[in-house]
């Protein structure tokens, strides 16, 4: 026996003493998943006995039921343990999830032993929801199955952080390491796949107890932790989300009479004081809170993952279903998103009907898209479907009926979650993870900064502008503004260059080459070189933005005389001759589509602060121009006004 | 500056969001009150839960009649100290027919508590009821969702139970008809282990029925069970007298039911220490869970039982 498991000596000695100690513990939820016979509930089984949580009678009736129903020959079946359900042991299979708990001397322990049948998916996806790690069990004599897969991929999606990979029944294979390493390197070659950046992989035998709470003798080639070690150390989930922003999703108002009125809620992230300023989603209403009220006495401060009621300072309009968040960084309220969803009924969906969306404390109808895409957990592959079917998962747009309070799910489970109900039957129909909204609700509400664009362009000593380089493909627009900025720079101003490709890599990575999208891909740089301008920078932009419309949007965002054009006026012709990234051929040859001057074309500007004719002048001489124009021909305007 | 939460308040926090969940969509909740020392934690989270107002629903107790003198006590105060209404049920069949735990055997639990309760909830037209079970109970309770439906005629079936993901609980139901309606069971600490009601029992200091704790008690012996004599009502064998032992009770129920064991744990300490150092689970002392094999209480649950 382990010395991290309860010691009985203390218990029998000082009673007191020891649960000092386990009333500072904390608590980690795990779930245990992977394929039918990778030995999930013999495992637990094995938790649970080495941590003394099987009790006598428990064990004798499990000796009786391993003669009868076991499968271990003479042995104790662990697994009939936890199949609690009659049809299960019948069946020799987990059909839903059993939660079981454990302690160390460091933790308490939640363990979800999730089902391995494809065909119990939803009953597994519900032990992971609240998982903070996943102990993910392989047979080291089969290797990565597609359930070991599929219960990878969700866990991931569900946004457990912590995933172990257990080589279960090495006993079976010799406690042979290179079985281990091959399993190991081919489960990390789909969990790169997937983008999951660690794991942390032990060869493990649940049944004979190797590496479970003491290192084997039998893997001396093993020398990292073992699966009791390793789960004490790693982070509760409740501690990173404490140090976020302030959310409480409104659970119920609390009016016992006239002159109390409390917003009862669990703390979804961030920490709460007396005196805090607060705004009240989705209306935007702000208020400062002016008590924290529980049965012991008020609080001075309250953090994620507690219940409590909050008191605010003005009677604002706030019911259940409203989040209070802190005031300066509230999240976002829209009624268009796109989401993951994880389907869990008999009956696809039925894109077009009206669904109840519940997210958090927030009900709403909401409507499905044809789906964008199912993604088949084991190739990966983006599959064109009609509907999502039981067990499926894909990505959707969905609409709701009110705008919602939400952030992405990556971001924030509590406000990032939520399932879909049937609006006939009642049942819970899927498990829905928001990625991110696709319009903005009309009732945001522009919020009055109190540090103000001019401050911010004061402490800087400058006046904000927008260099907005335009000109054909290779016309050289990236060579000179990145003089331009290398120059500004080296003068001990705050600039920032934006790049036509750099940001195609990210910001507008979902974007192409068509009219439409080329719109929108300025407009978003439009967007960006705004804040940038607001946040008091000289903003430099190299993209082609061919057409007149969209340079003259982005002007017109900016204050008058902040946006200046330069045209850098390369003819086609030279700029093909010149076709420093291979473009132009490619274009000719017809594999690239949309290609400005060959067949899309550019509009060139008719009055632009500056042109600069590459034939003729030098890289170095232009941005010397343009670095004067800036700080001369504007100069009466430098000294900005407060 | 923040710190880590210790796991009972985790467990608090995680019941007290549950119980404000139901009170925010059920339309007419109750509190199953067994007068237990789970029962007592639930009550006492929720008077946290909804404090300062007192929990907006009644407590309910589901009467056999047998139950210990100590417990009607206690649960009379604290239905006072509470300030919540407390309904308490008695089956008039079961009464009529003079059911008692020595001449009936299961049909004494069956009547009183499943069909009691099923009467009950109907009575008084409940959709949502909370109950004080804990998943480490039992094998077919570890199974069990947070929120448990039931069909009209308070079956479960384990087969087919909801989604539930993360703590987004589906509390819809179908309305109700004249043939009655679709109703939840809600266990707010069903998260809990023994361990933690007694250390929460300690730390909150609740109230709990005084049995828990060992005393000297009138006694006899039964089918290797030691029962103790809690009113004139116990049939005693010719010649027999009760013998006085320091006893005390893990779980409370009907009292010729229950079993005691011999301790002289006399603090919550003491009571604590014993319970992590013995040798057999909480629910052993109970008769109900041997009936039907393994599968007892997935079965008694079927059929309606809490």
């Amino acid at each position: 026996m382990s010395e991290t498991y309860i010691t009985d000596a203390l218990i029998a000695e000082d009673i007191d003493a020891y649960l000092a100690q386990h009333q500072h513990k904390d608590m980690l939820r795990f779930i245990t998943c992977g394929s039918v016979d990778d030995g999930k509930s013999t495992l637990i089984g094995r938790l649970l006995y080495d941590s003394k949580m099987i009790f006598e009678d428990q064990l004798a009736a499990l000796e009786d039921a391993s003669k009868v129903s076991g499968t271990q020959g003479a042995e104790i079946d662990f697994a009939l343990l936890v199949d609690g359900l009659t049809a299960e042991r019948e069946q020799g299979i987990t059909i839903d999830v059993a939660y079981r708990f454990f302690n160390t001397e460091k933790r308490k322990f939640i363990v979800a032993d999730c089902p391995g049948h494809e065909q119990y998916t939803r009953n597994m996806v519900t032990g992971a929801s609240s998982a903070d790690a996943a102990v993910i069990l392989i047979d080291a004599r089969k290797g990565v199955l597609v359930q070991t897969r599929r219960h990878t991929y969700l866990c991931h999606l569900l946004g457990i952080r912590h995933l172990v990979l257990a080589v279960n029944k090495l006993d079976l294979v010799g406690y042979d390491q290179a079985v281990f390493d091959t399993i190991v390197a081919d489960y990390a070659n789909f969990a790169q796949a997937i983008g999951i950046s660690e794991f942390t992989a032990i060869p493990i035998s649940g049944f004979k107890g190797d590496n479970i709470t003491s290192l084997s003798p039998h893997t001396r080639w093993y020398s990292g932790p073992t699966l009791i070690e390793h789960l004490e150390a790693v982070e509760v989930d409740g501690t990173r989300e404490a140090g976020q922003d302030f959310r409480m999703p409104v659970q119920w108002v609390n009016r016992p009479n006239l002159d109390f009125r409390g917003f009862a809620g669990l703390i979804a992230s961030g920490t709460v004081k007396p005196g805090d300023a607060v705004r009240v989603l989705p209306a935007g209403t702000t208020s400062t809170i002016s008590r924290i009220v529980t049965l012991d006495g008020d609080l001075d401060e309250a953090q994620a993952g507690q219940s409590v009621t909050l008191c605010l300072a003005d009677e604002v309009d706030c019911s259940r279903g409203n989040v209070i968040a802190a005031a300066a960084a509230p999240p976002e309220v829209a009624d268009q998103f796109e989401a993951s969803l994880v389907w869990m009924s008999d009956e696809a969906l039925i894109p077009g009907r009206g669904y109840w969306l519940k997210l958090a404390t927030q009900s709403v109808s909401a409507t499905v898209q044809p789906p964008k895409y199912a993604i088949n957990v084991n190739t990966l592959e983006h599959l064109a479907v009609k509907t999502l079917e039981l067990n499926a998962i894909g990505v959707v747009e969905l609409t709701t009926d009110k705008p919602i309070v939400f952030e992405p799910y990556a971001q924030s489970r509590p406000l990032g979650g939520f399932i879909l109900i049937d609006k006939l039957t009642n049942a819970t129909v899927a498990a829905g993870l928001i990625n991110f909204s696709l319009r903005r609700a009309q009732n945001v509400h522009w919020q009055a900064l109190d540090v103000s664009r001019e401050a911010h362009a004061a402490m800087k000593h400058q006046q904000p502008a927008v260099l907005w380089f335009t000109g054909l493909s290779g016309s050289g627009k990236s060579t000179i503004a990145n003089l331009v900025e290398k120059r500004l720079h080296a003068l001990g101003h705050h600039t920032f260059l934006l790049d036509g490709d750099n940001v195609r890599h990210g910001l507008n990575k979902d974007l192409g080459f068509t009219e439409t999208d080329r719109i929108e891909n300025i407009r978003r740089v439009g967007e960006v070189t705004k804040l940038m301008s607001d946040a008091g920078l000289i903003v430099l932009t190299a993209f082609i933005s061919p057409f007149a419309a969209e340079r003259d949007m982005v002007r017109a965002m900016l204050p008058l005389g902040e946006f200046i054009e330069i045209f850098i006026d390369t003819p086609l012709a030279e700029a093909e001759r010149r076709d420093v990234k291979g473009l132009y051929k490619k274009a000719r040859a017809g594999d690239l589509k949309n290609f400005t001057g060959i067949d899309s074309p550019y509009e060139v500007p008719v009055r632009p602060e500056l042109r600069v004719d590459t034939t003729s002048e030098s890289p170095e001489a232009a941005a010397e121009r343009i670095v004067d124009h800036i700080l001369g021909a504007r100069s009466e305007a430098w000294m900005p006004t407060i | 500056m923040t710190t880590s939460l210790t796991h009972l308040q985790r467990l608090e926090a995680e019941a007290i969001h549950i119980m404000r969940e139901v009170v925010a969509e059920a339309e007419r909740p109750v509190m199953l009150y067994s007068v237990g020392k789970d029962s007592a934690v639930m009550l006492h989270l929720a008077r946290k839960a909804f404090y300062p107002s007192p929990p907006p629903f009644p407590l309910l107790h589901v009467d056999t009649t047998w139950k210990f003198q100590a417990m009607y006590q206690l649960r009379n105060q604290m239905a006072a100290d509470s300030g919540m209404e407390l309904l308490v049920y008695q089956n008039p069949e079961a009464k009529a027919r003079g059911i008692n735990p020595f001449d009936h055997g299961a049909l004494h639990t069956d009547m009183w508590k499943t069909e009691g309760l099923k009467q009950a909830l109907d009575k008084w037209q409940f959709d949502a009821a909370f109950g004080g079970a804990r998943r480490d109970e039992e094998k077919s309770r570890a199974k069990e969702r947070i929120f448990s439906f039931r069909t009209a005629s308070h079956g479960w079936d384990p087969k087919n139970q909801r989604p539930e993901l993360w703590n987004v609980y589906n509390a819809r139901k179908h309305p109700r008809t004249a043939n009655g309606g679709e109703s939840i069971r809600v266990f707010p600490i069903s998260n809990w282990t023994e361990l933690d009601v007694w250390q929460y029992i300690q730390l909150e200091s609740i109230p709990i029925v005084p049995l828990y704790f060992a005393a000297p008690r009138p006694t006899v012996e039964r089918d290797g069970m030691l029962l103790m004599v809690d009113d004139e009502r116990f049939p005693l064998a010719a010649g027999e007298v009760p013998q006085m032992r320091s006893i005390r009770f893990r779980t409370l129920g009907c009292y010729p039911l229950t079993g005691a064991v011999e301790s002289t744990a006399a603090t919550l300490s003491e009571v604590i220490q014993e319970t992590l150092l013995t040798t057999t689970s909480e629910r052993q002392g109970r008769a109900i869970d041997k009936d039907a094999g393994g599968a007892g209480m997935e079965l008694k649950k079927q059929q309606g039982y809490f």
